[in-house]
């Protein structure tokens, strides 16, 4: 039976592939990471520097890979990995990361730190290291199907109640539909006005589509926590409704990390390629607008910006797609000073929405958006994330700032269809 | 004795080691290998790498500003290195007489003192950056700190040896860099080689995805 830490030291070492050991090769501790974070900058503290928060794995690296740690650990000289250098980690790479990957832009050495820092949440769930709020979320989702606890009777309690508010038509369980739209549990509980917006869009440009009741959710616990097994088993659960409803091609939602999860790491993480394609919900509607399937009339007249959130911007490419959906309608559309590959994070990305702990930390750390937003004067702030939609509504309350109003995308786009 | 030392059988083992070491160092990487990408690129991942090795020399306009001092101080240090190692006049003598068989113009004196002192003052300002900074003072390894102590001793040894008083300080400088030869591949120093693959992984990784790193 081993112990916590001998879970964690064994897992980190099996983290090690060619890429960590070039990274890890070519840092030469020069900081520019932190000059990105904005944990760093708005908390001032160095321990929240991107490359720092990879200690543990650069201690097993340096220890068990290279030549000098290898000499120094058989002669006693290493400093072997304690429970500390684990338990101490937690707080960092949980509460002070919301894996934007901005420090991984910027480093002179090419280094992906929120690569390095994803893998050093697999070896700090694996030694039981994992806070609380974040734990929970992730037993939810494996016993119930959902992080927030929703079940197959609350999504069709909230269909009912959005088909006969809104008068539309919500496919369930259709076989062979064009489209399968996954959602994010907020999406059903706080932003179901998303739900009616891909009912009223696919509609108007008369495609099929369906949601599932067998499993809905596209948001992946085991990746915010660092745990593979949890996520290959979430994985799984999309890809069996998917193939079993035959579609061509699945949606991911206003999501960010389920977009990132589901289009780019599935397949690495399942070890196959899937049997469908897999789309943003902009991609498609970008689609459908340059196939001239999606028409807009009237016009936005109120200033408004975007935030990207960063998992479909920054590490899913979703660039474009957004910017060219509101210029369709929205009149007054000004940019933030540092967006779209380059923005700021909402603070709550990595599953730190999550982490109740990390609030102060995160809504200290939104003062970078907040300064953002005062410089714009908009009073509109769209993005394409359930999760920063909320990020950024409580850290907007936190800083008196409602007269911003934060509006989902598809949602504004279904506001405007011809 | 030193001096036949120096000249002799360490220079070769320096350089024995210096290859076969970051020859080591790089197939280590290889070796690992990386698994196929499962997902369905959006572009070639082989531009992402290239472009990302190229961008890589230049800071983001959105982070420029922050890291200013670095940057110059970089250029100033890495640069003036460089350009001391293969326009040196004893340098290129040397290079051609033990390794190529050709030389090349070499720099007269008066602009390798002042590549010199350009290349001094850019490694002393980012030493003291890394003693002084909070980051990177945290940051730093017993490592990185040799690492800089070894190549300053070469290249100070290198500026008292250009002026040939002595056959002395010649052979001093010769035996610094043999330490550093030695001590190379299993440093930090590495950086100096494994950026390149480094900003490949990197670059591939966001260039399928459409991003440019």
């Amino acid at each position: 039976m081993s112990t916590p830490l001998e879970r964690g030291v064994e897992t980190l070492k099996a983290q090690v592939d060619a890429r960590v050991e070039a990274y890890f090769s070519s840092c030469t501790g020069c900081g520019v990471c932190a000059e990105a974070c904005l944990f760093y900058l708005e908390s001032g503290d160095p321990r929240y520097t991107p490359i720092y928060k990879t200690e543990p794995l650069r201690k097993v690296w340096k220890n068990d890979h290279t030549l000098l740690g290898k000499l120094s650990s058989s002669i006693g000289l290493s400093e072997p990995m304690t429970e500390s250098d684990l338990s101490d980690w937690e707080e960092l790479v949980y509460d002070g990361c919301s894996m934007c990957s901005r420090c991984s832009m910027v480093c002179p050495v090419g280094i992906d730190i929120a690569y390095l820092i994803r893998k050093v949440k697999e070896g700090l769930a694996a030694a039981g290291f994992v806070p609380e709020g974040l734990q929970m979320a992730g037993e939810r989702a494996l016993e119930l199907g959902s992080p927030m606890g929703l079940t197959e009777k609350s999504l069709r309690n909230a269909i009912s109640g959005l088909e006969k508010e809104a008068g539309v038509k919500i496919p369930i369980d259709v076989e062979g539909a064009e489209y399968l739209c996954m959602l994010s549990s907020a999406e059903i509980v706080m932003y179901s006005e998303y739900i009616t917006a891909l009912s009223k869009i696919f509609s108007a440009a008369d495609i099929t589509w369906t949601l599932s009741s067998k499993y809905f959710e596209a948001t992946n616990t085991g990746v915010q926590k660092g745990d593979s097994g949890l996520a290959v088993q979430l994985l799984e659960r999309m890809v069996k409704v998917a193939t079993e409803l035959k579609v061509k091609t699945v949606i991911s939602p206003e999501c960010g990390h389920a977009y990132t999860t589901f289009r780019w790491d599935g397949p690495n993480i399942l070890g196959r390629e899937y049997p469908f394609k897999v789309m943003h919900i902009l991609e498609l509607l970008d689609q459908l607008r340059a196939d001239g399937k999606l028409k807009t009339s009237g016009s936005f007249d109120e200033r408004l910006t975007y935030h990207d959130p960063c998992n479909i911007s920054r590490r899913g490419g979703v660039l474009a797609q957004p910017r060219q959906l509101l210029n369709q309608f929205a009149t007054n559309f000004v940019e933030m000073d540092e967006c779209g590959e380059m923005n700021w994070c909402c603070g709550g990305g990595g599953g730190v929405s999550s982490n109740e702990r990390a609030e102060p930390l995160r809504l200290k750390v939104f003062n970078i958006k907040k300064r953002q937003l005062d410089a714009l004067n908009v009073s509109t702030l769209v993005t394409s994330c359930s999760n920063c939609r909320t990020m950024l509504e409580e850290g907007l309350e936190h800083n008196e700032m409602e007269n911003i109003e934060v509006i989902g995308l598809t949602e504004l786009l279904a506001d405007h269809l011809e | 004795m030193f001096e036949q030392l120096v000249d002799g059988i360490l220079w070769d083992i320096a350089l024995v080691i210096f290859f076969v070491g970051i020859l080591w160092r790089i197939i280590d990487v290889l070796r690992r290998g990386t698994r196929r990408d499962l997902s369905v690129p959006r572009n070639s991942g082989v531009p992402g790498a290239i472009m990302a090795n190229i961008r890589g020399f230049f800071p983001r306009r959105e982070i420029a500003p922050r890291v200013r001092m670095k940057v110059i101080a970089g250029y100033m240090f890495h640069l003036g290195l460089l350009i001391l190692l293969f326009f040196a006049a004893p340098h290129v003598k040397f290079i051609a007489e033990h390794i190529t068989g050709f030389s090349w113009a070499a720099m007269p004196y008066w602009a390798f003192i002042v590549t010199a002192q350009v290349a001094f003052a850019g490694l002393i300002l980012l030493w003291i950056h890394r003693l002084l900074h909070p980051v990177t003072r945290l940051i730093s390894r017993r490592d990185d700190h040799v690492g800089a102590i070894l190549v300053f001793l070469v290249m100070l040894t290198g500026c008292m040896a250009l002026a040939e008083i002595s056959s002395e300080l010649r052979v001093f400088h010769r035996f610094t860099v043999e330490l550093l030869m030695i001590y190379f591949p299993f440093s930090a120093l590495m950086h100096a080689i494994m950026f390149v693959p480094s900003r490949a992984y990197s670059g591939a990784t966001f260039g399928r995805r459409g991003v440019n790193l």
